[in-house]
């Protein structure tokens, strides 16, 4: 997309950040020399997203390649840019390294914003909640089985493991789920790595990042494939039908005739957004407590009472567990599992004073604006009390408490989200204790991909507690 | 207290009509909220209150009056 003469000059009122990494330079790979800030959001894009609002304020911009993108912060821009409506601000257009991922043979007839409201309908429907929660439980409670009294574990690998079933079993169904191994999760991962920035320039780029993602792409086919295969060939077995209760989506799908590269990209967006943001949230959650002990004592209480009376993980993970969920809350606050939120401008934006012309990219940043010192005092530090009555800071800042977004896109699956880590976290802190296996302050995001995952090593020590 | 639904912003998930079924209803056309009683009876507090914080898409609030 280029800029017309006369959307620069509609853009000249927003001044545009400092440049701090020679888009030149000798280390920036060619496919992206001179796009603007491109190579310094590859390597350190924090840095970049805080520096926008500490030189430009509510509403400045960087540049990717030939894209201006506008970067708003504070609460009035956050909340023009999150209602305004899909027609306006359209997602899709936005997340070029999303295309390959889905499959770029595969064509949705659905928008983000439909696929929202299916997967809302079909699979995230509070009576569907209690189904959830038990399959959560049992879960974890089949990841843990064979732990032993004391041992490590890799938080990447272990909850990037965990979240492949939950999601798969609770979003397509247990039969699916249940012809998964650790080896699904070790390709998903590569291709969720393959979210490399150079998308913007060329989603499809000959370098060895995409080359990866593509080849993990078609090992997912044939996975899927084989689930198939052997779907139907039970089918056949019992005379041409799986019998209603062990039918789950694949058969649906089986059914409407759709093939292994299709029924691929379908589960792939079915989970896309509910895995590494689950995993990560589950990881830095369980990094945050070791980091602030007492808040880990107050949960692990917390929970032990709750718990006293022998009730069900699957009936009080729906239900209110105050400590638990502040911690979480300000998890998320600190570590949103996506840092931007894009659209792109499709007609004539207004925005505080400023037209945006169409073609423009315009971004929010949960991880900017979760931190204004204004509405979240000592916004660097992690403190759940945040949450609680009557400070309430996720309510009193609509449209800066944001790491689920927020207004009619704000994330469909942000209750099954706190549902599955309240059921992760009363399973594993009921039984075991947690130590850190390294120093506190070496654990840290690796954010050189669109899609934030935790840096290895990151590993833990886990005893079992006396008496479980 | 003064209930109020911001239907811009709901998306339809009707979790508040678990918490507190006579305050909050459904318009299934448009897949929005009612609010059936904008001023409840205070015995009605503590469900309104769950019901505006979990809500999923953050589209409830009271606004407390004199």
């Amino acid at each position: 997309m280029t800029t017309s003469p006369t959307s620069a000059a509609t853009l000249a009122g927003i001044r545009e950040v400092s440049t701090v990494v020679d888009d030149h330079g000798e280390q920036v790979p060619q496919i992206i020399r001179g796009t603007g800030h491109l190579p310094e959001m590859r390597v350190d894009p924090i840095a970049l997203f805080h520096r926008v609002r500490e030189e430009c304020g509510d509403v400045g911009r960087f540049r990717l390649a030939d894209s201006d993108v506008v970067l708003v912060t504070g609460a009035e821009a956050n909340e023009a840019f999150f209602r305004a409506p899909e027609e306006v601000l359209d997602q899709a257009a936005a997340y070029p390294f999303m295309t390959p991922i889905f499959g770029k043979g595969v064509v949705f007839d659905a928008s983000p914003e439909e696929r929202q409201q299916m997967l809302k309908n079909q699979a995230l429907r509070g009576d569907m909640m209690r189904g959830h929660a038990a399959t959560i439980e049992a879960e974890i409670r089949r990841m843990v089985a064979d732990w032993g009294d004391e041992g490590e574990i890799d938080l990447l690998d272990f909850f990037a493991e965990l979240t492949i079933y939950t999601t798969s079993s609770c979003l397509i169904g247990k039969p699916f789920r249940d012809q998964l191994d650790g080896s699904f999760a070790e390709i998903y991962h590569r291709l969720e790595h393959g979210t490399d920035a150079i998308a913007y320039v060329d989603a499809y780029a000959d370098i060895e990042n995409f080359r990866i993602r593509d080849t993990a792409r078609e090992e997912l086919v044939e996975k899927v494939q084989a689930i198939i295969a052997a779907r139907v060939e039970k089918a056949e077995s019992l005379g041409g039908e799986i019998p209603k209760e062990d039918r789950d989506l694949l058969d649906v799908l089986i059914a409407v005739g759709y093939d292994a590269e299709m029924v691929t990209g379908i589960f792939i967006s079915m989970m896309f957004a509910g895995h590494h943001t689950s995993s990560g949230t589950a990881s830095w959650a369980m990094i945050e407590m070791m980091r602030n002990p007492s808040v880990m004592d107050e949960v692990v209480a917390e929970l032990d009472e709750l718990y006293a009376d022998g009730s069900e993980v699957s009936f009080q993970a729906l239900r209110s567990i105050p400590m638990l969920e502040a911690t979480l809350k300000e998890t998320l606050r600190l570590h949103p599992p996506l840092i931007i939120l894009m659209r792109l401008v499709q007609s004539d934006f207004e925005l505080l004073g400023h037209t945006l012309p169409a073609g423009t990219l315009i971004a929010a940043s949960p991880r900017v604006s979760n931190r204004i010192e204004e509405d979240f005092p000592r916004a660097e530090s992690f403190d759940p009390s945040r949450y609680i009555d009557p400070r309430q800071e996720d309510l009193q800042n609509r449209w800066t408490w944001i790491p689920f977004g927020a207004g009619k896109h704000r994330c469909v699956g942000n209750a099954f989200a706190m549902m599955q880590m309240k059921a992760i976290f009363s399973v594993i802190l009921r039984d075991f204790e947690f130590a850190p296996a390294q120093p506190l302050d070496s654990y840290a995001d690796d954010f050189t991909k669109m899609v934030i995952q935790l840096q290895q090593p990151c590993r833990v020590t886990y005893r079992r507690r006396s008496g479980r | 207290m003064k209930v109020v639904a911001d239907t811009g912003v709901c998306q339809g998930h009707q979790l508040c009509q678990g918490e507190a079924p006579t305050v909050f209803g459904f318009d299934e056309d448009a897949d929005v909220v009612v609010v059936l009683d904008e001023h409840p009876d205070a015995s009605l507090r503590p469900a309104v209150v769950t019901a505006v914080k979990y809500c999923p898409a953050f589209a409830l609030s009271i606004e407390e009056e004199d």
